[in-house]
């Protein structure tokens, strides 16, 4: 940035350039002193509140653990076909009716096509409170309204993924070419038209992959709600660990992981198809 | 048919795009819009179908008053606009045909519209115009698969299918190959003529216009400083409408490339520090 010419010389050729000036410079090295200084203090903070003789304990309680896990019980294996199934369901109806909804909330939250500002903060009010909430929180305040079972969780995946969907979309929305909307809008299409023609053939490949990549997470989600009540296989999980039936964790891990893995190949592929 | 009066376009930056423009375009004139960046070329036309809104002044289309109109006349008066893009502005992931139709928008409901279904004859006329453009063999395509000049033949073909009394040109030839350019404007210019339709067309090429334009409007800081016949262009008008510059080389109908690039040599020359500046050419008239 700073061109200076050394000895009141005006040739160009003794003209010296850096990238900062110096003041600059010291900021910039200060500012890496200050945070290196946080990390340290952390580190020490941390250190002392550990207590070391469970951690120097852990590679012994780590490997008698696995030793119980050992081998897994695989006949548990028939009685967790229908709460995984229960798991793959909340995920897949909880995602469909999360998109249901955050679809109007990030056209109604976008700057480009809001009505109102109004209705837009109220719109960007849905989706913060909603993506501030984990789905595990949600999932137990509902099984106390809802009562314990697969719609709780449903419903939580629903509320937790608006969030996720709705701000992703809404971002996609804001960024794209302003000119093609300009265009249909010369036609003397009304507002609905422009959207349908302007914005939405513009955001179909981001919508897509957006919505296939939250499921693929609430497969992953889902597989907890168990544990507070919300169905799903998490409900056998809590069980088999209150019990300390480790060889019964230890299948339903294997269970979870296969979905798991199931579920990120065919988002991949559904991705593919749509970009 | 198109009236402008007065026509005034300030920003909210306070910048002045446009000031007092009045100019009147009878049926049938295609209209070359000329001027440096920045002199409101694309501002006037935009303001004609507000996409931008006019601070003062009045636009008149065939009797109707453009400016006072509420937003459901508003969408009724541009249906009777056809614009064209310089980047096309297609719904690149919608077909060619898709792409036509959407010119019919301003006349059907929301959910025809929604669902592709549109009457017979308005298919059938996104048909024959297709064909008129050249683009028969491409209907299924998806718009993002055709090259420049196929696209903006889309865009042409979409402002047609409003069956419009003027249409407005925002430089169709500025993303596009000198032949190509060549071609597009002739078409443009072959459409008005069967059409009886007015065009405006903004654009930067000043042999384009000159070629193509019944009449040439020039543009500088939002004022127009020239409004005349096409072979009235010559070195004063240019500097006008343009400021100081060496017209007479750029004006040369046929200049060939090395005797422009010697001319160029000359005005170019070594200074102390090793450093090549080269010199503004003085006397340009």
């Amino acid at each position: 940035m700073p061109v200076r010419y050394p000895d009141h010389s005006t040739n160009l050729a003794d003209a010296r350039w850096k990238l900062h000036t110096t003041r600059k410079q010291i900021l910039i090295w200060l500012a890496w002193l200050l945070g290196i200084s946080l990390f340290l203090l952390c580190w020490k903070q941390i250190s002392d509140n550990t207590m070391w003789v469970f951690v120097e304990d852990a590679p012994r309680q780590g490997a008698d653990l696995i030793s119980r896990m050992l081998p897994p019980e695989w006949s548990y294996a028939h009685l967790l076909w229908k709460p995984l199934w229960d798991t793959i369901t909340i995920a897949t109806l909880g995602t469909l009716l999360g998109i249901a909804m955050a679809f109007p909330c990030a056209f109604l939250a976008a700057r480009n096509t809001t009505p109102h500002g109004l209705i837009r903060s109220a719109a960007l009010m849905v989706i913060v409170s909603s993506r501030s909430i984990n789905s595990l929180i949600w999932a137990m305040l509902l099984v106390t309204i809802l009562g314990p079972g697969i719609l709780a969780g449903i419903i939580a995946i629903a509320l937790r993924s608006i969030g996720f969907v709705g701000k992703l979309l809404y971002e996609a929305i804001e960024e794209i070419h302003p000119t093609p909307v300009e265009a249909i809008a010369a036609t003397g299409a009304s507002r609905m038209q422009v959207m349908s023609y302007g914005v939405l053939p513009q955001v179909m490949p981001a919508f897509a992959g957006i919505s296939i990549y939250r499921w693929d997470i609430n497969i992953r989600e889902s597989t907890v709600l168990g544990l507070v009540g919300a169905g799903g296989i998490g409900l056998q999980l809590n069980a088999a660990i209150n019990t300390l039936a480790w060889d019964k964790v230890s299948i339903i891990f294997i269970l979870i992981f296969a979905t798991v893995l199931v579920s990120e190949y065919i988002s991949a592929k559904v991705r593919k198809a749509f970009i | 048919m198109l009236t402008l009066t007065d026509l005034t376009k300030r920003y909210s930056t306070g910048d002045r795009a446009l000031t007092q423009v009045s100019l009147h375009i009878p049926e049938g004139q295609v209209v070359a819009l000329i001027g440096p960046s920045g002199a409101g070329k694309s501002t006037l036309i935009r303001c004609v179908n507000r996409l931008v809104e006019p601070t003062e002044g009045r636009i008149t289309l065939s009797n109707t008053e453009l400016t006072s109109l509420s937003s459901r006349q508003l969408r009724c008066a541009r249906r009777r606009m056809g614009m064209i893009f310089q980047e096309y502005a297609l719904i690149d992931r919608l077909t060619v045909m898709e792409n036509v139709l959407s010119g019919y928008l301003g006349y059907t409901g929301f959910w025809r519209s929604f669902l592709r279904r549109y009457p017979q004859p308005v298919v059938s006329e996104a048909f024959r115009l297709l064909q008129r453009v050249g683009l028969e063999p491409f209907i299924d395509k998806r718009a993002d698969e055709l090259s420049g000049g196929q696209r903006q033949r889309v865009g042409i073909a979409r402002a047609l299918l409003q069956s419009p009394e003027i249409l407005l040109v925002d430089e169709p030839t500025a993303s596009l190959d000198p032949k190509t350019s060549r071609q597009i404007m002739r078409l443009i210019k072959e459409l008005c003529a069967e059409r009886r339709l007015a065009a405006i067309i903004n654009i930067h090429d000043v042999a384009l216009a000159q070629l193509f334009a019944d009449r040439i409007i020039g543009l500088r800081a939002g004022e127009i400083v020239f409004d005349g016949l096409p072979d009235q262009l010559d070195a004063e008008i240019l500097t006008r409408i343009y400021g100081e510059e060496d017209w007479n080389t750029a004006a040369e109908p046929e200049a060939e490339i090395e005797s422009d690039l010697e001319a160029v040599d000359t005005r170019v020359q070594t200074d102390a520090a090793g450093l090549k500046r080269s010199v503004p050419a003085v006397g340009a008239v």
